[in-house]
């Protein structure tokens, strides 16, 4: 196990190190000691290793994450696993805003509560909130798919195209074009499956489904004469 | 003769210059349609530009180079702020982010080809890199837009600059279009979107606002390509002073002004004509900014909108600019608008210089479109050589106006070497009018 102490280590030479893993590394696992909320920790990650955050992070902790798995035994700050590709990012704590944004792949997985836009203009990745999530998440969420265990905020899903949202509390409000759908057998074994890689005990038959109406997919032209 | 008024004049039709003929057009279009007129290209409506401006040249007072013989450097440096890799340019003209989806593949190619044999730059767009354009651009700038379409750390890394887009001059404050005819499959594959919805680009970045979170944003990214490549912020003309302080205070190494003339592949019209200021009036602000900190020449400004030829962009240079980027003249170049597609323009009901529905992927001349049968008119490799004529035609004339200035690099160009020809654009470059010693609003003058 190897032991970096932002005490001592800046955060460039600690990048620096965790980018030149490559995939045959025999270094895989790595802790990170004081991070004290300082931004951009472990971000560009492209190696199949496991990083352990002990404490609380800044803005884009895991950004742009490939391969890795981030582990951060504390809180996230801003736009944690943005743009993921793949791999895994797990928070023990809550997330602020913008988390798994844009994110493309991977699991990220929030222990805590989320706060606004949570998993704003995702493209693919897998999303499971312990807790609630604040407003507008999953804003124009183009594809992958949004669990929460708790509630959701205001204006969920707002303009959303084929992302899947999954909610077992209440949700405040649905955003423009975002319904309620049917739950269909298929959602409830992927729910399964995303709840037990997310280590959670919440039933998939304790969820609802929303998705997008599609309303907003074309302008709507009148085309009468 | 019978007194019944029979033969004495008539009033003669008056149009209204306020309900003109093409104002009634669209009135008409919007009551049939039911929705507001999306278009690409920029603003059409005559604005304060830089032919309102003229350069003095040289005479008893300033002495000129000789024309072909003596030495006129273009090169510049974009990226000396922070980067370790800055981007090293033979001339001052780069080309300006166009996205694959709005351009075919091709067109895409030819403009990276063209670049590439000029010694300049080209630059990705909405939408994300492709392999044809990354292969052929010896310097690729690559966008990180709102959208964040087919945004990946890899193309990151192999980018050679990366270009924050907040604004573009045509619509500052608005987000982008593709319209679902030119979703094609592999435009749908990279921007992870159904195939031929009408899909909108945020306006806004999704993971940080203002320019606080903007620097921790450019950390980040710093951080991902390990400090390497430069960063350029894109804005639209909207405020440029302070759109260039902030964008500065953000940790930019380039900051990129598009000005309102910018062109687009498609936003509304309304948004088009209506929103921005001319680049004209951008310019001497956005280098006041730099200025005030102490930057001018240390970050780089890039400046666009309605650029033509070598006189555009020896005044940007007079104007305190570092470099240029063009949109509509390469697609011009390219083959864009063509007269020889005239027939086929007509078709569409327009004619070639006016057509603007690049967004309906119907492009006559295979440029804005995604239909394999267009596309196939239309040669990158020739595409590419006429774009390479075409720079080297602009960069010729701006060495021959700088050497008539008496200038041995056409950055040597000052707002001395320049008077305007109307109050407009005196007032908006700050340049004195002709004949005159003033300007309206010079510092120490009452008006
Ligand atoms: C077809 C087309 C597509 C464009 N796509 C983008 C884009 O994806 N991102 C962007 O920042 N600007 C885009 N622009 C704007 C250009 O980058 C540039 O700001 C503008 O074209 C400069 O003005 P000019 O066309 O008068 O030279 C586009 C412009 C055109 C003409």
């Amino acid at each position: 196990m190897q032991v970096i102490d932002m005490e001592t280590v800046a955060l460039r030479e600690l990048n620096e190190t965790l980018h030149a893993q490559t995939d045959t590394t025999n270094q895989t696992k790595w802790v990170i000691d004081n991070p004290k909320g300082a931004h951009a920790i472990a971000c560009g990650l492209d190696a199949p290793i496991e990083v352990t955050v002990k404490g609380s992070t800044g803005y884009y902790c895991a950004g742009m994450n490939k391969q890795a798995t981030i582990n951060i035994k504390g809180s996230a700050g801003p736009g944690v696993a943005e743009n993921m590709m793949s791999g895994t990012v797990v928070i023990d704590g809550d997330a602020s805003q913008y988390a798994g944004a844009t994110a493309h792949g991977g699991l990220l997985v929030i222990k805590g509560n989320a706060s606004s836009r949570c998993g704003i203009s995702m493209k693919g990745v897998d999303i499971v909130v312990h807790g609630n999530i604040g407003h507008m998440s999953a804003f124009m969420a183009q594809s992958g798919n949004l669990v929460v265990c708790g509630d959701a905020g205001e204006a969920l899903g707002d303009s959303l195209y084929e992302a899947r949202l999954f909610v077992r509390g209440s949700v405040k409000s649905l955003g423009a074009d975002c319904v309620e759908k049917e739950m269909r057998p298929e959602h409830l074994t992927l729910l399964a499956d995303l709840l037990e890689r997310a280590e959670s005990d919440a039933k998939p038959e304790e969820f609802k489904r929303y998705g997008s109406a599609r309303q907003l997919y074309n302008f709507n032209i009148d085309n009468a004469y | 003769m019978k007194d019944d008024h029979k033969g004495a004049p008539r009033t003669m039709p008056i149009q209204s210059a306020t309900f003109s003929n093409p104002v009634n057009a669209e009135i008409r279009r919007a009551a049939a349609t039911g929705i507001y007129d999306i278009r690409g290209g920029g603003a059409k409506r005559k604005l304060p530009h830089f032919d309102d401006l003229l350069f003095l040249g040289a005479s008893m007072s300033r002495y000129p180079l000789e024309g072909y013989r003596e030495k006129c450097e273009t090169s510049v440096t974009l990226g000396t702020r922070y980067a370790k890799n800055p981007i090293e340019l033979d001339i001052p003209i780069t080309i300006a982010g166009m996205s694959f989806g709005a351009l075919s593949g091709g067109a895409k190619e030819a403009l990276g080809r063209g670049a590439t044999l000029a010694g300049t730059s080209t630059t990705t767009g909405d939408g994300g890199m492709t392999n044809e354009e990354r292969g052929h651009s010896n310097k690729l700038v690559y966008q990180y837009l709102p959208s964040r379409y087919g945004m990946n750390p890899d193309d990151l890394r192999r980018a050679d600059a990366i270009e924050i887009v907040v604004g573009q001059g045509a619509k500052p404050g608005g987000g982008g279009m593709l319209l679902g005819q030119k979703i094609s499959d592999r435009v749908a594959e990279m921007r992870n979107l159904p195939k031929g919805i009408d899909q909108r680009s945020a306006c806004r970045h999704p993971d940080w606002t203002g320019p606080d979170d903007l620097e921790i944003k450019i950390l980040e990214l710093r951080e991902i390509t390990g400090w390497k490549v430069p960063i350029y912020i894109k804005v639209g003309g909207a405020r440029p002073y302070f759109d260039t302080t902030l964008a500065v205070k953000a940790g930019a190494d380039v900051v990129v002004l598009d000005g309102m003339q910018g062109g687009t592949a498609a936003t509304q019209d309304v948004f088009i004509e209506h929103v921005g200021q001319p680049i004209l009036a951008c310019i001497r602000e956005a280098v006041r900014a730099l200025q005030d900190l102490g930057l001018h020449r240390e970050v780089q400004l890039v400046v666009s909108g309605g650029i033509r030829n070598g006189a555009d962009v020896a005044k940007c240079m007079a104007l305190g600019a570092d470099a240029v980027a063009i949109g509509t003249a390469a697609l011009i170049a390219l083959g864009d608008n063509d007269p020889k597609w005239e027939a086929d323009y007509n078709a569409l009901g327009t004619t070639a210089g006016a057509y603007d529905d690049w967004h309906e992927g119907m492009d006559p001349a295979g440029i804005t479109t995604q239909d394999p049968e267009l596309m196939a008119r239309f040669d990158p490799i020739e595409g590419g050589r006429r774009l390479n004529n075409y720079l080297k035609v602009m960069t010729l004339e701006a060495q021959t106006i700088a050497r008539a200035c008496g200038k041995s690099h056409v950055h040597n160009l000052e707002p001395e070497d320049l008077c305007a020809v109307t109050l407009e654009a005196a007032a908006m470059a700050k340049i004195p009018l002709a004949g005159t010693d003033w300007y309206p609003g010079k510092p120490g003058t009452s008006y």
